[in-house]
């Protein structure tokens, strides 16, 4: 059995491992607003373009609202 | 027995509340013990905290113990005065929480602004007709000193971006993202999580109109970074704006959250 992968808490199937870069952009996440976490850790955003995210990851996307 | 009596140690023989009360200040209608006010009799113990003085009248007492012994929450405040918090944007957000954490004794504000205050902001900000023009900074500062003389207030008028933003805040506690763009807020949290493996960061994200209240919450949403919001409704995304009930509310999460974590982690 496969490991799902944990989106914001919610389990995700992913077909094969992707980058991170292209699962953002699919998703409709625009990089200049928000911050990624994966498996505890925060990713540089320098590096969304080299992380691979698989199966078994864990993966928190938080997406900022203007107004302050 | 001793005590300490408004903000000194004292030896005392009285072995009650009242029996102080009566002895030496006859005229206080205002006993706090312990950091709670109280209004009947009660025993005393060793080491309590008292504080007697006159409602109307200014306290008596010299240094930061004026302000931490003449109000609610003691023990709270004498934690909290250790801390040094960072506000980044003195808006809506920024502004409010700044004076909500002064009131409640945080040692250290670290503030940051680059813009002035304009008439547009005093719908939600704290500020006042005489502000306008002001550096936010500035304006921010002499409020928070009305409030709490004894807040250190380090103040940099200044854009916060990827160069400074850990200069500026990298001996913060706690650091509260107050922006209003998206992208900034984005920047101010990538940045202060990437570049410090100690800072907490408290962010706000959909305060807009005047939704339901109920719907704005704090999560922690990462290792070190928690969320105050609705995540929905932004300054953009609402036909009303930013009004100031919602911009309040999401504020005092705001602070609340970064008092909850002041008070668990520093000893």
């Amino acid at each position: 059995m496969v490991n799902a992968m944990k989106i914001n808490g919610n389990n995700i199937n992913l077909i094969s491992p992707i980058p991170l870069v292209e699962f953002l952009s699919v998703n409709g996440y625009d990089p200049e607003r928000i911050a990624v976490e994966l498996n505890g850790d925060i990713v540089p955003k320098k590096e969304y373009a080299d992380a691979i995210i698989k199966d078994s990851d864990s993966l928190e996307i938080v997406s900022f609202v203007g107004g302050g | 027995m001793r005590i300490e009596m408004n903000g000194k140690g004292t030896d005392t023989s009285c072995r009650t509340v009242m029996q102080l009360h009566d002895a030496l200040f006859p005229d206080a209608d205002v006993m706090i013990l312990n950091g709670y006010r109280i209004s009947c009799d009660v025993r005393l113990n060793e080491n309590d905290q008292i504080y007697f003085g006159k409602s109307k009248d200014f306290p008596d007492i010299e240094g930061p113990e004026m302000i931490t012994s003449t109000r609610d929450s003691t023990f709270v405040h004498e934690r909290l005065g250790k801390a040094t918090v960072g506000i980044a944007g003195l808006g809506g957000l920024g502004s409010n929480i700044a004076a909500m954490l002064a009131r409640s004794g945080i040692g250290c504000l670290v503030i940051a602004d680059f813009d002035t205050v304009e008439p547009t902001n005093l719908n939600r900000q704290n500020y006042y007709i005489d502000s306008i023009g002001m550096n936010k900074t500035d304006s921010t500062e002499n409020i928070l000193l009305h409030i709490n003389p004894f807040v250190k207030v380090d103040k940099h008028c200044t854009k916060i971006d990827e160069n400074n933003a850990a200069d500026i805040f990298g001996e913060c506690d706690v650091v509260c993202e107050a922006f209003d763009s998206p992208s900034a807020k984005a920047m101010l949290v990538n940045t202060l999580l990437t570049g410090s493996s100690e800072i907490v960061i408290v962010s706000g994200s959909g305060m807009g109109g005047y939704y339901d209240s109920n719907i704005i919450r704090t999560e922690k949403r990462m290792e070190r970074l928690y969320v105050c919001g609705d995540n929905v409704n932004g300054d953009t995304t609402t036909m009303v704006g930013l009004m100031a009930p919602r911009v309040n509310i999401c504020a005092g999460h705001m602070a609340n959250a970064v008092i909850r974590i002041l008070m668990d982690s520093i000893q």
